[in-house]
């Protein structure tokens, strides 16, 4: 039975694992890692899932462990966040390159320093060039929903890369608020049994797996690993359309909210967009034509998509919850604006970086934002096309 | 009454504070609201000041900044008067509660001049005379439930007493103690 019910975006995470009942599932049971793996662990004490749980001593042994039971056949979660997912790094790439298709709950937090533990996009934006999927969340729902689809996409033949599902850490992880929960069997059916068709326990069949291979190799393999990327887009979509027809609930690669008619736009990732759809309300009550395009999938990266859903926007802001420190704006940023330009988007854009180690992101900032962007369509952009939301001094 | 709710908490690690938002969030969901319940994190230690938030909704709730301009805010530490602004944003509509086992207007000084309701409650007395130990956050949900008006009191109880239930399945000797608390805090809240 579908069950209207409230709780945290790990939480939703840990039922989601129920309802998915995975093989296996390594995770580094302390801090920086989150609650997930301990609600798993209580889950599967309570007999509730029939998961085999491998508490590791950290982060860089759990995505090992994960590697070794995805690549034997087993259907293989894990969890973490911020450092955790640092020290996973070396291994992320085994995962993507050995097209192993673990899924990741990702709880998106900052990366040291000042020491912070709260809410950034810098953990997982520095693993992008990593080879995973990743799909983002606006609230506790959206990323219950993506976790649901998240095998679906990943294990599918011509995918076979591992994946994370990306939400804000405590604005979204820890905060309760309404959720619908799918019918158990509903999601078993959705999900399906996983059938891997090459794995290392399979008998009569030897394999080598993470061989070395020369240059006369090396390049090809990378492209068949992008050619899985590519191949996503269509896999991503095809998934979201199953999901509607069991929930009702439509996915894309991103979300249009007002964009339409939209003079002008803001382009996010995350729990801040629905700040910004309030904004936006606000903001339509007065007249004023503004827009959000809230991202859902950043890799692979809907580019062509998104400069055309912006074509009709006078100006745009790129809202990134991430420095990185290349002097030319946060990664959303770069990408979308190099997209926008070889789609010859007209719109005048600007890159703006907010919210970072957890700074509160409010209607009246966003309302702000939006006040630029109608000044930038009337006398172009005068500033510097990178610039911090909400400084102090 | 507004469609939206908002409250603020302002308590110390480990008393609890974010529990009883997180509870009150609860609660209101079982009587059909949209609910948003989050703490502030920091570093988290026993006996630092620490923040929590409710929103109770009719329509759904979008919005995950913190709450500048609450309507109710909940104080569950008194010494926080001492070192926060606890009336900051607080609306004049609004009203403030305060764990004390001083009078409200002895309490006035240190709110910054806040025009709006001042309420009290002695959740140290509730909590000895029910529970025999200090958990400072039941006789609090129930105190702000009386002041915000978000339900009617018997609902309240009939919805917490299910919960309760529920929670306690292996100690149903605490259940009692904590029915009690919140009975005699929806009378005590002055």
């Amino acid at each position: 039975m579908r069950i209207k019910n409230r709780m945290s975006g790990n939480e939703a995470l840990g039922q989601a694992i129920r309802q998915i009942n995975p093989d296996v599932m390594p995770a580094f049971p302390i801090t920086p890692s989150t609650e997930i793996p301990q609600f798993v662990s209580n889950m599967i004490a309570n007999g509730e899932v029939t998961t085999h749980f491998i508490p590791v001593e950290s982060e860089h042994s759990a995505m090992s462990a994960a590697l070794g039971s995805e690549a034997a056949g087993c259907r293989t979660m894990t969890a973490t966040s911020s450092c955790g997912l640092a020290l996973m790094w070396e291994e992320l790439y085994v995962a993507a390159s050995s097209r192993l298709p673990i899924a990741m709950c990702v709880v998106n937090r900052g990366l040291t320093g000042p020491l912070n533990i709260n809410a950034e996009h810098s953990d997982s934006m520095g693993a992008r060039d990593s080879g995973w999927i990743q799909i983002y969340a606006e609230n506790n729902q959206e990323v219950y929903d993506n976790m649901l689809q998240a095998h679906r996409i990943c294990e599918h033949e011509s995918v076979r890369l591992p994946i994370m599902i990306c939400q804000d850490g405590f604005i979204t992880s820890h905060a309760v608020q309404n959720i619908v929960l799918e019918d158990d069997a509903d999601v078993k059916a959705f999900v399906g049994e996983y059938k891997p068709e090459h794995y290392l326990l399979k008998a009569n069949e030897t394999m080598a797996l993470g061989p070395y291979a020369n240059s006369p190799y090396c390049m090809e393999a990378k492209r068949a690993q992008a050619e899985g990327m590519i191949q996503a887009k269509k896999v991503i979509l095809d998934v979201a359309k199953d999901f509607e027809k069991m929930t009702g609930r439509k996915y894309g690669f991103f979300e249009e909210y007002k964009l339409a008619d939209a003079d002008y736009a803001v382009v996010a990732i995350g729990s801040a967009a629905g700040t910004m759809k309030d904004a936006i309300d606000k903001l339509r009550e007065k007249g004023v034509k503004a827009g959000l395009l809230k991202v859902r999938v950043f890799r692979p990266f809907p580019g062509e998509e998104m400069a055309k859903a912006l074509e009709n926007c006078k100006a745009v802001a790129v809202m990134d919850r991430c420095e990185s420190y290349s002097t030319q704006g946060g990664p959303l940023g770069a990408e979308l604006m190099s997209a926008m330009y070889r789609n010859k988007n007209k719109a005048e854009a600007i890159n703006i970086v907010y919210g970072l180690s957890g700074r509160d992101v409010t209607v009246s900032d966003v309302e702000g934002v939006f006040e630029r962007l109608a000044d930038i369509a009337k006398n172009g952009v005068k500033d510097k096309q990178y610039t911090y939301l909400g400084l102090r001094g | 009454m507004s469609k939206l709710t908002e409250i603020r908490w302002h308590g110390r690690g480990g008393q609890g504070a974010k529990t009883a938002a997180l509870l009150l969030a609860d609660v209101c969901f079982k009587i059909g609201k949209n609910v948003q319940g989050f703490p502030e994190y920091g570093p988290e230690r026993m006996g630092a000041p620490i923040t929590a938030f409710d929103r109770i909704s009719d329509n759904p709730i979008r919005v995950h900044s913190n709450i500048y301009e609450p309507d109710f805010v909940v104080v569950v530490d008194e010494t926080l008067l001492h070192t926060i602004d606890v009336t900051k944003g607080l609306k004049k509509d609004g009203a403030i509660l305060i764990n004390t086992d001083r009078k409200a207007e002895d309490l006035m000084p240190q709110l910054n001049g806040y025009k709006g309701k001042v309420f009290t409650i002695d959740a140290r007395v509730v909590c000895m005379k029910t529970l025999g130990k200090y958990f400072p956050n039941t006789p609090m949900l129930a105190a702000v439930v009386k002041i915000t008006g978000l339900m009617e009191p018997e609902r309240f109880l009939t919805e917490m007493e299910e919960s309760l239930k529920h929670k306690f399945a292996k100690k149903p000797e605490v259940l009692e103690g904590n029915m009690k608390a919140l009975k005699l805090a929806l009378e005590e809240v002055h």
